[in-house]
């Protein structure tokens, strides 16, 4: 891509050596800065000015609306009492002891699960093209109707449970979704089910990246199928595990909306994630300046492991 | 792979173990084929039925008499909040929105796209990385602000409005909701056309450069004709997101009639007062799903790609 460069130092002083349509040719030196500036400037006001002005808001005490006079770090002071007080539970403790527990599982399952079906689905399977999209099309779906389907499929009196006692198994019980202790895990499943489909087909795409010579000499040398996807298929899917972490760890911090539909927040609010309790705090709590701090603080989560991931993925380019 | 695996375990453990094995992988295949259709089998089918068939019968049972009056209903009569008009004017919020977002969104990622890889300049990488961060920033961090911007150009359109008599749309809730979704959705298209025109020849842009044509010439006539994989793709990608965004949705028209599909969704679903008319919900559910899944199910090949490319830079 250097060549880009290149060309543009050899035509500029062609467009100079003509006096008379200087403004003309200066004017088409700059367009590209001109066509592109928007976007970039309302990257900069829109994105990185409104980060800072979150994060101003979170050093002042604006209660239902912004003050503007900085009063230190209350809000995190408050948002750091509340992270150990476990009894009984801030929503803060809740919300960040939920983080963990839906940020690790739905991390977990989603990628064992999806690399599970994207091996079953490279075995010659006839119907692939057919299965593929059923275990895909949830990512189409929003999250309030996710949530809206597993809502009724989870609630005791109307979905599984029922169902169940109907075909004769009376003695079970599931009803994690009204139980404060469990319900973080039926947002587990709903969002399991949404988006482990998407990482299959990344998993899929990444199998059939790798050389088939590989697998050959692997076979040769008398490998067992478990042996060769162990030892070396799931080795060469390194970059594909990355790539889906990161996507799997932005779609959990920002989770919020299948909080809201599947759970409208749990018993009592056990089922919020940091983001639930930013909006919260922030539009119906009137703790703006806690808000704020809640979602600075969800910014620097994401970036400490976004920044990483773009700045290799970035440097990488020039070969 | 298995065409290698198969002849090995054939001649190790005989053709009988490969049977089984392929029907277990075939079974396994169609349980995990279940568990993803069940929760859309459901819907569908409850959305059917009638509220008697609901309380008495199974959920995974086929309804005995199928009627469409629910979908009816919640198209046009249910309750959002105090109003009991249906769905449908919050389904043309949402179209109102989508659409102007995803052109504007889509055509200024072209336009990135375009210069930052045909015409670069000192910084570029730099330009692009921060863009870039931007798709990821959970958008909490700037709900915010923007609600207060959005706030203060209500009130400056209310005053203009009283000055000139005419309403440019300032303070609209759909205007700001589209305005918002082409401001976080630039990171995105600007890495769909970026990525896409990186593998352009630039051959091509250089030998038109040398005939005199222009910036916008090149664009039009070169680039613009050679993009329209990126451009289905960028389109799907984010009809598909603003469609079934709700975060900015709840906070910018969280109420009234200015509430787009999703926000109005979920008030049908949670509003508590009188029987739960399950069948409505669910027929409301699938109306709210029905775009992206048609766009899904015409284009799926495309949103895969677009999904992808959002997880996977370079």
């Amino acid at each position: 891509m250097s060549t880009v460069a290149e060309t543009q130092i050899k035509l500029t002083p062609e467009h100079d050596a003509r006096p008379g349509a200087s403004v003309r040719s200066r004017l088409q030196d700059l367009l590209p800065k001109i066509v592109l500036a928007p976007s970039f400037a309302a990257t900069i006001v829109f994105v990185y000015g409104f980060i800072l002005w979150t994060i101003y808001l979170s050093f002042t005490n604006s209660k239902t609306f912004p003050s503007y006079d900085i009063t230190g770090a209350r809000a995190y002071q408050r948002l750091w009492r509340w992270t150990f007080e476990s009894d009984p539970p801030s929503s803060w403790y809740t919300s960040i002891t939920n983080m963990g527990i839906f940020g690790f599982l739905y991390i977990l399952i989603c990628l064992a699960l999806g690399l599970f079906l994207a091996i079953l689905l490279d075995q010659k399977i006839r119907g692939e093209g057919m299965l593929r999209p059923i275990y895909l099309y949830p990512m189409a779906l929003s999250f309030i109707v996710t949530g809206v389907a597993w809502k009724w499929f989870l609630d005791p009196g109307l979905g599984l449970e029922q169902t169940l006692h109907q075909w004769g198994w009376t003695s079970f019980h599931f009803d994690w979704i009204k139980n404060k202790d469990f319900v973080i895990y039926t947002v587990v499943i709903a969002g399991v089910w949404q988006a482990s489909g998407f990482i299959m087909a990344m998993f899929l795409a990444g199998l059939r990246g790798i050389d088939g010579e590989i697998m050959k000499a692997a076979q040769i040398d008398g490998a067992t199928t478990f042996q060769l996807y162990r030892r070396i298929v799931i080795p060469l899917l390194r970059p594909v595990f990355l790539s889906a972490f990161i996507v799997l760890a932005h779609l959990a911090i920002k989770s919020y909306d299948l909080v809201v539909a599947l759970t409208s927040g749990g018993p009592g609010g056990s089922a919020w994630l940091p983001s639930n309790f930013m909006y919260e705090f922030t539009f119906k709590r009137n703790e703006m300046a806690v808000g704020s701090a809640s979602a600075v603080i969800m910014l620097m989560t994401l970036t400490a492991i976004i920044v990483p991931y773009l700045y290799s993925e970035l440097r990488e380019k020039p070969r | 792979m298995s065409a290698v695996t198969s002849p090995a375990r054939q001649a190790s453990s005989g053709v009988s173990a490969t049977t089984i094995n392929r029907i277990v992988i075939y079974g396994l295949l169609a349980l995990f084929a279940l568990f993803y259709l069940m929760p859309l089998f459901v819907m569908l089918v409850t959305s059917f039925k009638t509220m008697d068939e609901i309380q008495n019968g199974n959920m995974l049972a086929l309804p005995q008499s199928p009627t469409i009056a629910p979908w009816f209903k919640a198209w046009g009569e249910t309750c959002v909040g105090l109003t009991c008009a249906g769905i449908k004017g919050y389904f043309w919020n949402s179209i109102k929105m989508v659409v102007p977002a995803v052109l504007i969104s889509t055509l200024l990622g072209a336009l990135n796209g375009y210069v930052l890889t045909k015409w670069r300049f000192r910084g570029h990488t730099l330009v692009f990385a921060m863009m870039l961060f931007a798709c990821f920033i959970p958008f909490q961090s700037v709900l915010l602000p923007m609600a207060t911007i959005l706030g203060s150009i209500g009130r400056f359109g209310a005053s203009l409005q009283n000055a000139t008599g005419f309403n440019f749309g300032l303070g609209n809730s759909t205007v700001n909701l589209a305005f918002v979704h082409v401001v976080y959705g630039l990171g995105f298209t600007t890495l769909f056309f970026r990525n896409y025109y990186e593998a352009f020849p630039t051959e091509l842009v250089k030998a038109a450069q040398v005939d005199g044509a222009s910036f916008f010439q090149i664009f039009r006539r070169i680039m613009l004709p050679n993009s329209m994989p990126i451009f289905v793709v960028t389109v799907i990608y984010q009809f598909t997101n603003i469609w079934n965004d709700f975060l900015f949705a709840s906070a910018y028209a969280g109420t009234g009639d200015v509430m787009p599909m999703t926000v109005a969704l979920n008030n049908v679903v949670n509003t508590s007062t009188g029987v739960v008319e399950y069948n409505v919900n669910m027929a409301a559910a699938m109306i709210a799903a029905l775009p992206t899944l048609i766009v899904y199910v015409v284009a799926g090949r495309y949103f895969v790609r677009g999904l992808m490319a959002g997880a996977v830079k370079g």
